[in-house]
């Protein structure tokens, strides 16, 4: 029997079937069972209000807001956490660590010692910059490791996983120090008169960046060129230490980036605290983007969605009075589900599972 | 229709990849004792076919009769294939380079759930050694050169008292002398009853050693032959279902002639070395030259030419381009030269497996523009489709993998990208290895047509007939040393032998 | 035809993983002679060798766990968690569930078999990256160790008790203490299971069919497949072998620590690799050794003792060091073998 196709719902098939190919298929896939999920669940999960902040400004507020706010530093890992892995086939767990170094350079430059100071003993540039110059530094020792000394990047980046956290507490001789400069708590938070909090317009300018580099450069062919083949990209004149190492270093930049907006929220620090689990989230960002983890192709996009929808899920836990201590455990399972459903050889039993219902529903045997 | 001496028969088998009918209605008899070839272009599916056989593929229809067993075996599983008594020695080495020499020959095989070492390490010492294979069965095999490697995993297969032993081009990585081996070891094993599939590229080794061969083409089954009673020149054109008049100038040995001016030469080496051991050698090539390198084995001709690329790290020396002095320390610096190297692994140093037709073909030119100087998607698309057509690259589309195509067409993509870079001198390692006689042909005459556009070539092939068609000088390497050059009326076969033998008698090929 | 050092006695004598034992055997005890001569005091007393193995008994059952997924070239970052939930759910068990020892080893080594079943099944036949699933074991066993509860409390179980404080005397070792007195150095029973432990993967590994396939699958698992070892059924087994490990060091812990805590055992999967790494095992896979493991946990051990019988700041002297020493091996490690296997420049 056959059924009447018109052209248009041929075209439309045939767009799904290349759509569910597309590896950006799973984040997005991902983004729509939340979204479905909480609009069952609670319709008002989505809605937005205009109203006055605490600072007396008019912002817009909701819970969309605040995920997008609270995921710009996981975003913005996600990015320099793509290119390691794809060019160097392993990840760096040491990310949490070098962002509590990060926010702790800045809190040294600007408070030049004190722990409470009243005003910033430096320009907020002046710190940035320092704190740009060491996280691109510790990036650069991680990249030496790997791509120099051919060490494993998960085993490499154990080491400033282990003494991160210490050499940032060393810094600001264990003390805690707290920033009273209001404008220092732009960046974290609002810009007096703008309707959304800053890290957000933060991490779309990196989304951008990095969109635009990989647009009118050949990073993008070159990382995936030596994370697939690092010889053939050698005798093909690529340099794949230099490119490896570089990697490291992008995502040392993008720690500080990170590390600045985290110190800027609460305008202080707590070492052992700050971005805590942040490297787990970064990977898995990565990962529910399709990339995979041994390294080669990616698709930067796939991975940014993926950041943003780990911390729609964190967002929907809350929402569903999950305690903090067992987010772990909601988490854990929600993203087994999704690599389960998204690893080759499900896809393929499923695939085989398909064929086999479509042969018995008609059992005309085509001619080979 | 039972034959008793009947020891494999494959009926009706098909296999279908996406887009792709690698096998259809293929048959296959194999008796007891017999040496039976497998032969076919890229692309035919003998390797489908093979898997299919070693359980790593399964097909999606036929059948496999073993012995005079009435019922179809099934093979779902290598062990599934293991349990039928069907060995296979694959081109790949497929061992484990971390544990010794003994254990890998040994492994997975045994039904206790114990290691017996000392009986293990005797029992591999006395196979070793009736082999004659410079090994140790306590030594590491990553430790062993590629060669022995080879030797010890068909030493395994061999010890394994298989009813068929499959030989998955087992010589691609030996030499003269490990040849003669193994044709030892498969004359003894045919004595003892043991089927052999030997499947290769080499015609000379084929009418050496084989009883049948049979011919497949485009996943179909053509037909079976008795070697001796089917001429080369036919087995070819049955390979290629071309007629027989165009293939009559593969036989013959083609004189390229070349001239050559006062000028300076276009690349020079002076007491080139690298840290890959070989000898500080000179060389040189002019313009519109071919030159080729040959040797035995681990003679040094890819070193040679890795050194002159700057593949290796250059350890001494000097070199010129057009007579001034340059210094290549990288890939890159010999490529801003304009010098192109086409590797002779080319899966592990070739292709970027993951990566388009277009990306692989582009890449060499690409990196040579940097990282900021993008080729706009439209010059890519240009180029990509320029030498598909070229080079007849059979592939879906160019935005395919590369690591779905067939060997012989990745090989074509690489050379592409080579081209592409518009070198002014090009190194081709190897470019026919693996290769169905159609496109050796092919490559053979482009290289004459660049050299006839003014580029200088370097050719480096294990096969004499390849590198006498195309070549005008030779040089012959033995023990990482230079130990002649060959020009003119000396391109021979039976000069090139004893130079490279050097003061033995030197025995010829069939 | 590339260039590779031909067979020759010396290169191929020693294998990678021997060499690499060999060179964390030769450190450890130079690093505990040194502390011995240059600190002297405690690093003299037999006992405090001996508390080395009774601090870290727990910890030498998970490395010795993570060696043998290691070697298949894979992790379980998981232990860790693992281990906190075993003791939260033994000590419920104990003061509130109304269960007994017995009750709580098979508690702990359900806890342990299961984690191992479903983390194998993924890994093994689903072909999931062991990072991730195992990084979603550790989140899983984190918050369910909160969820069963999340205050720490100290078990007052008396037969458990009992267990906890037997100490096993050895006989002819021990020092003399400030009154003239032989005092034997003693061990716990953790430590027991713990050497027991090493002695039967010791034999697993060398001997056992099963375990030579994960040295087969970590050098090159392709190639394991084609020599007909079920590659998928022992990568599953490691990974089975892991979590009961996991399970058993678990309750080795709780022996030693006799509380349930949310935040106990928290980073012992990163020290398990350390362990690991400094004692031989790549994480690359195909080479290990489980004496070298031994031999990594002490070594780690001896260093925080270092540390802080130097009066330095625990913390963070602690995690410097400790840094630093992984960081060194590391290049050891990639400079013996690239020399040994003579790598392209």
């Amino acid at each position: 029997m056959k059924t009447l196709e018109t052209a248009s719902g041929n075209k439309i098939l045939a767009f799904l079937k290349r759509a569910v190919k597309n590896q950006i298929f799973i984040p997005l896939a991902a983004l729509l069972i939340l979204v479905l999920f909480n609009l069952i669940a609670d319709p008002s999960f989505f809605a937005i209000k205009y109203a006055p902040n605490s600072a007396g400004d008019m912002a817009i507020s909701g819970n969309i807001i605040t995920i997008l706010d609270n995921a710009s530093e996981l975003a913005i890992l996600a990015i320099g956490m793509t290119l390691v892995t794809s060019a160097s086939g392993g990840q760096d767990i040491s990310v949490g660590a070098t962002i509590a170094v990060a926010g702790s350079v800045v809190l040294r430059v600007l408070c030049g010692g004190e722990v409470s100071p009243d005003t910033l003993h430096a320009p907020i540039i002046v710190a940035f910059l320092a704190c740009a110059v060491v996280s691109m530094l510790l990036g650069a020792f991680n990249g030496a490791l790997v791509a120099y000394f051919k060490i494993q990047p998960m085993v490499a980046t154990l080491i400033l996983f282990t003494a991160g956290r210490s050499i940032a507490a060393w810094i600001n001789n264990n003390q805690l120090p707290v920033i009273n400069d209001k404008s220092f708590g732009w960046f974290g938070n609002f810009i007096p008169g703008s309707p959304l909090p800053t890290p957000i317009y933060i991490a779309a300018i990196c989304i951008i960046i990095i969109a635009l580099v990989l647009r009118f450069t050949k990073l993008g062919l070159f990382t995936q060129a030596v994370g697939i083949n690092s010889e053939s990209s050698r005798l093909n004149g690529l340099n794949p230490a230099r490119i490896k190492f570089m990697a490291y270093v992008i995502l040392g930049l993008c720690v500080a980036v990170a590390g600045f907006i985290k110190v800027s929220r609460i305008s202080s620090i707590n070492y052992s605290v700050v971005a805590k689990d942040i490297e787990m989230d970064a990977i898995l960002a990565v990962a529910l983007g399709g990339n995979a983890l041994s390294g080669g192709k990616f698709n930067m996009a796939a991975s940014i969605i993926g950041a943003y929808v780990i911390q729609f899920l964190t967002t929907t836990l809350y929402k569903f009075q999950v305690a903090p201590t067992a987010l772990p455990a909601y988490k854990a399972v929600v993203v087994i589900i999704l690599v389960v459903l998204s690893a080759p050889v499900v896809r393929n039993k499923l695939k085989a599972f398909r064929k086999k219902l479509a042969s018995r529903r008609n059992p005309v045997k085509e001619a080979n | 229709m039972r034959d008793e001496n009947v020891v494999l028969r494959l009926e009706g088998i098909c296999k279908e990849f996406p887009g792709v009918k690698a096998l259809q209605n293929v048959e296959f008899t194999l008796r007891k004792g017999e040496i039976h070839a497998l032969m076919g272009e890229n692309g035919a599916g003998k390797s489908t076919l093979i898997k299919v056989l070693t359980g790593v593929y399964e097909k999606d229809g036929g059948d496999i009769y073993m012995s005079d067993n009435p019922e179809p075996v099934i093979i779902r599983s290598t062990q599934d294939a293991q349990k039928a008594g069907i060995s296979t020695v694959y081109q790949e080495i497929t061992l484990c380079p971390n544990l010794t020499v003994a254990e890998n020959m040994y492994i997975g095989r045994s039904k206790g759930a114990f290691t017996k070492w000392k009986k293990m390490y005797s029992q591999a010492g006395k196979l070793l050694e009736s082999l004659d294979i410079p090994a140790k069965p306590n030594q590491q095999l990553g430790s062993c050169s590629l060669a022995v490697q080879q030797m010890v995993a068909i030493a395994r297969a061999v010890d394994m008292d298989c009813k068929v032993l499959i030989l998955d081009e087992p010589t691609s990585s030996l030499d003269e002398q490990e040849v003669e081996k193994l044709f030892k070891l498969m004359l003894d094993l045919k004595s003892r009853g043991v089927g052999i599939i030997f499947v290769t590229h080499f015609l000379d080794q084929v009418y050496a050693v084989c009883d049948k061969i049979t011919v497949l083409r485009d996943g179909k089954f053509v037909g079976e032959y008795n070697a001796a009673e089917l001429p080369k020149v036919e087995l070819v054109s049955k390979m290629l279902g071309k007629d027989l008049n165009k293939l009559s100038d593969i036989d013959k040995p083609q004189q390229a002639e070349q001239e050559s001016d006062g000028e300076a030469p276009v690349f020079e080496a002076e007491g080139l070395v690298s840290n890959a051991g070989i000898a500080p050698f000179d060389f040189s090539i002019k313009k519109g030259e071919v030159n080729g390198f040959t040797g035995l084995l681990g003679s040094g001709r890819s070193e040679s030419v890795r050194a002159i690329f700057g593949a290796d790290s250059i350890t001494g020396g000097t070199v010129k381009m057009n007579g001034k002095a340059i210094r290549i320390k990288k890939p890159l610096d010999a490529m801003k030269h304009g010098i192109s190297y086409l590797p002779e692994d080319r899966k592990h140093d070739g292709i970027i497996g993951d990566l388009s037709v277009k990306d692989n073909i582009i890449l060499a030119l690409q990196v040579m523009r940097g990282m900021f100087r993008p080729i706009s998607k439209a010059d890519a698309a240009k180029y990509a489709d320029e030498y598909i057509k070229l080079l007849e690259i059979k592939t879906a589309s160019p935005d395919t993998p590369i690591k779905s195509l067939s060997g012989g067409n990745q090989q074509k993509v690489i050379l592409a990208r080579w081209l592409l870079a518009n070198p002014v001198y090009l190194i081709l390692d190897e470019p026919t290895r693996g290769i169905d006689v159609g496109t050796k042909l092919e490559i053979q005459k482009l290289v004459l047509k660049l050299a006839a556009e003014g580029k200088s070539v370097t050719f480096i092939s294990s096969e004499i007939d390849e590198m006498l068609n195309v070549c005008s000088r030779l040089i012959v390497m033995r023990d990482r040393k230079t130990a002649g050059e060959l020009t003119g009326s000396d391109l021979n076969q039976s000069k090139i032998m004893e130079t490279i033998a050097g003061g033995e008698k030197a025995h010829e090929n069939a | 035809m590339k260039f590779l050092k031909n067979a020759n006695g010396r290169s191929g004598r020693l294998s990678d993983s021997n060499l690499l034992l060999v060179i964390t055997i030769a450190i450890f005890v130079v690093m505990y002679i040194c502390a011995m001569i240059f600190i002297g005091s405690g690093f003299t007393k037999v006992q405090t060798f001996f508390n080395i193995l009774n601090e870290n008994a727990a910890l030498i059952i998970l490395s010795c766990g993570m060696s043998l997924v290691m070697i298949t070239g894979g992790i379980d970052i998981s232990v860790g968690a693992v281990t906190a939930l075993v003791c939260m759910c033994c000590a419920m068990n104990l003061d509130y569930g109304g269960g007994n020892v017995v009750t709580s080893i098979l508690i702990a080594l359900g806890i342990g078999t299961a984690f191992g079943l479903v983390q194998g099944y993924l890994i093994a036949y689903l072909e999931i990256q062991p990072f991730i699933v195992t990084l979603a074991g550790m989140f899983f066993a984190k918050g369910m160790t909160t969820i069963v509860n999340a205050t720490q409390f100290n078990v007052e179980n008396e037969e458990f008790q009992a267990l906890k404080e037997i100490r096993v005397s050895l006989p002819g070792i021990g020092s003399t203490n400030k009154h003239g007195a032989f005092v034997p150095a003693y061990i716990e029973i953790g430590v027991i299971v713990a050497l027991l432990i090493v002695a039967i993967l010791f034999v697993f590994l060398k001997w056992g069919k099963t375990g030579r396939g994960f040295y087969a699958i970590g050098g090159n698992s392709q190639s394991a497949n084609m020599l007909g070892i079920n590659v998928k059924r022992t990568k599953f087994f490691a990974y089975l072998m892991c979590g009961v490990l996991a399970g058993i060091g678990g309750f080795v812990y709780f022996l030693h620590v006799g509380s349930g805590s949310p935040s106990h055992a928290s980073g012992a999967e990163m020290n398990a690799i350390a362990s690991s790494i400094i004692g031989g095992t790549m994480l690359s896979g195909g080479s290990g050794n489980i004496i070298g493991t031994l031999f990594g946990v002490i070594s780690l051990s001896t260093i925080k003792n270092i540390v802080s019988s130097l009066g330095l700041d625990d913390a963070w002297w602690t995690n410097i060091t400790v840094a630093a020493m992984i960081c060194l091996f590391l290049v050891i490690q990639s400079v013996v073998l690239s020399r040994k296997n003579k790598k392209k420049a």
